[in-house]
């Protein structure tokens, strides 16, 4: 029995790898100092199918012959240069495309998915609100259905790909009323971003991520078509944490992306930096420390890619969930650690923005949080094994 | 249309080169790829069939086992099949070698067009496309930075220091094509899978109908007598600068040099 991914992975891997340290790796450093989000790299990668590897053939997608594996091999190999376009194609394929995918109606997907297959326009996921992360279940943002339209009145936050240039729409879960229970009814509609009343507003001043398109969204009296439900009236708590099973495998493989990166970025630099007249990498304190590194990728890559290859054939949701936070929690852990280390072989010049260690280390921390954070993977898990946590 | 497309496997520019005890390069020990240069001849074919009705690229390679890689990235970016001469008494044959088995070869397809890159990244002789031409007859039009199809009619452009200059041809014609003439696409994940179903056909010299003889180590024309690895960079000089005169001591060295 083997663990490997298939030799068309592995082309594909080299391709995406070429791609990445031509058209990404030398700019990765500019846009994160300007804070630019480059819409022509978008849509280069768009035209390498990166955005369609999930996609049927009829939207442009590679149909029967792509899979989940293959966008992990994407992100993963584009995080490796650069964290800041490898969440822009995670939440672009996991979280703007996948929901249209899953739930959308053929005239939905017909209107939008070429365009997003192709790299040409992205989607954004509005789930977060200033009063609800992980506890998504307190959506605010309200949507009533007025004279055949939906009238969504509410705020945002954290929203990827959502003011781009490019942006063409953003899913938005909104209350449309209340069930049974009394709790509310959580169901998710379509705004295009043309709409009146939908505002992205200036985009947020992070800690890392900086070429990454992140806004707060605004919407007053925002008004779309009764046809814009996005999958059943009702159904959108249900349907976003579907979503976020799949998008926390994606953005394991982001994580094992950078923890590859500081580890090849170690060992270059314990080779060529001298101190006492030797390699630093002779010093077992720095030579230990990036043994570990490569202990962290390959477990996190094994986790990921396992997780991934559940995904592709048809696990069941428990399992998938399982899986997903397992190799969500311990690769983006491990990211953030290997960023520390990688900075500490450095020493001085990991604290310097003109190496590439400085920018991985800001990257890194958000891993841990967006997505689900690490403690909302320790209660799933948790709650797989059988134990009463709250 | 068909289109033929000369590539070949070469060692890998960013990996160390080595050499086999016959002085030849040691293209099995090490990791190989498509020659970068041929990737342009390539993408060539590939933008030609984008505006053509009906037409069909065919790569060809000459080389041993592991030369399969280089029409299999040609595959994977797009083209249709592939022709793979694989015979060990091909081993050390020299560019007039070379042309002949690859002339035998691409013969046999009735090409409307055959592409090459400009050089292969490892032996940079550039003379094979020029031989390739002049065994099948073919008009050349080499060193293309520009390539124009229309119907028949192929045109090129030819950029040197002096003059850029337009050449035309009618079909068939063999062209090489610079690394000027075109991006080379990364191949797809769509593109690698198509690639695994698409045909690669082996052919021996019996196959071609050539001669042992005629081709390998033997027949060379040429011969590598002795070889050297680089030597290892020197210290270099540093021109101290803390009395004020270093950049004119650096400009005396530039000029010393003759590189101003």
């Amino acid at each position: 029995m083997r663990f490997e991914l298939s030799p068309e992975h592995e082309d594909f891997r080299k391709s995406v790898r070429e791609f990445a340290e031509a058209e990404i790796a030398p700019y990765a450093a500019g846009w994160d100092r300007e804070h630019h989000f480059p819409v022509e790299t978008v849509q280069q990668m768009g035209k390498l199918g990166l955005f369609g590897l999930t996609a049927p053939e009829e939207y442009g997608g590679a149909g029967e012959d792509g899979d989940f594996t293959s966008l992990c091999v994407a992100i993963e190999e584009i995080g490796r240069v650069d964290q800041s376009m490898g969440i822009t194609l995670e939440a672009a394929v996991g979280l703007g495309i996948n929901p249209l995918l899953t739930y959308g109606t053929d005239d939905q997907k017909r209107t939008w998915l070429p365009d997003l297959v192709a790299g040409t326009s992205l989607a954004g996921f509005g789930l977060t609100e200033p009063g609800s992360g992980s506890d998504a279940g307190a959506t605010r943002t309200k949507a009533d259905l007025i004279d055949g339209e939906w009238v969504i009145n509410g705020n945002k936050q954290f929203i990827t790909n959502s003011g781009s240039a490019i942006t063409s729409l953003v899913t938005v879960t909104a209350r449309t009323g209340a069930r049974d229970d009394g709790r509310p009814e959580i169901s998710t509609l379509i705004v295009p971003t043309g709409t009146p009343g939908f505002v992205a507003e200036k985009a947020y001043d992070k800690l890392g991520w900086h070429a990454s398109d992140t806004h707060p969204l605004t919407l007053q009296d925002v008004r779309v078509p009764e046809a814009n439900l996005l999958g059943e009236r009702g159904k959108g708590f249900a349907q976003f944490l579907a979503t976020l099973d799949d998008g926390r495998i994606a953005i394991a493989a982001l994580a094992v992306g950078c923890i590859q990166a500081c580890l090849e970025l170690s060992v270059q630099y314990a080779g060529e930096r001298t101190t006492f007249g030797v390699p630093i990498g002779r010093k077992q304190g720095v030579a230990f420390q990036i043994a570990d590194l490569k202990v962290m990728v390959e477990a996190a890559r094994a986790l990921t890619y396992r997780a991934a290859a559940l995904k592709d054939s048809g696990a069941s949701a428990t399992v998938l969930r399982e899986a997903a936070a397992v190799a969500k929690l311990y690769a983006t852990e491990s990211a953030v650690t290997a960023t520390r280390i990688a900075t500490q072989v450095f020493g001085g010049y990991g604290f310097m923005e003109e190496y590439p260690v400085s920018r991985f280390y800001r990257d890194a921390k958000v891993l841990e949080i967006g997505e689900g954070t690490s403690e909302v993977q320790r209660m799933l898990i948790a709650r797989s094994l059988g134990l009463p946590v709250e | 249309m068909k289109i033929v497309c000369c590539v070949k496997y070469v060692p890998d520019a960013t990996a160390d080169r080595k050499f086999a005890a016959d002085h030849t390069v040691d293209r099995v020990g090490v990791d190989g790829v498509l020659s970068e240069l041929d990737e342009y001849a390539v993408e060539e074919a590939l933008q030609i069939r984008e505006g053509a009705d009906d037409c069909e690229i065919i790569v060809v390679t000459v080389g041993p086992e592991p030369a399969r890689a280089a029409i299999l990235k040609s595959l994977q970016m797009g083209a249709d099949a592939g022709v793979h001469v694989v015979d060990e008494a091909i081993h050390g044959s020299d560019a007039v070698g070379t042309s002949l088995v690859l002339a035998k070869a691409v013969e046999r397809q009735q090409a409307d067009l055959v592409l090459c890159g400009m050089a292969s990244t490892d032996g940079s002789m550039s003379v094979v496309p020029a031989m390739l031409a002049e065994r099948l007859g073919l008009a050349q039009l080499t060193f293309g930075t520009e390539v124009a199809v229309d119907g028949t009619t192929v045109r090129v452009r030819r950029d040197d220091d002096a003059a850029s200059e337009i050449i035309e041809a009618t079909l068939p014609v063999l062209i090489s094509v610079t690394d000027q003439a075109n991006e080379p696409r990364y191949p797809s994940f769509k593109g690698i899978m198509a690639a695994k179903k698409k045909p690669v056909q082996t052919l021996t010299l019996a196959d071609l109908g050539i001669d042992s003889s005629e081709v390998g180590t033997e027949a060379a024309w040429t011969k590598v007598e002795e070889m050297r690895a680089r030597p290892p960079r020197s210290a270099g000089t540093i021109v101290a600068a803390d009395d004020g005169a270093g950049a004119e001591r650096l400009v005396e060295f530039l000029a010393s040099q003759k590189f101003i």
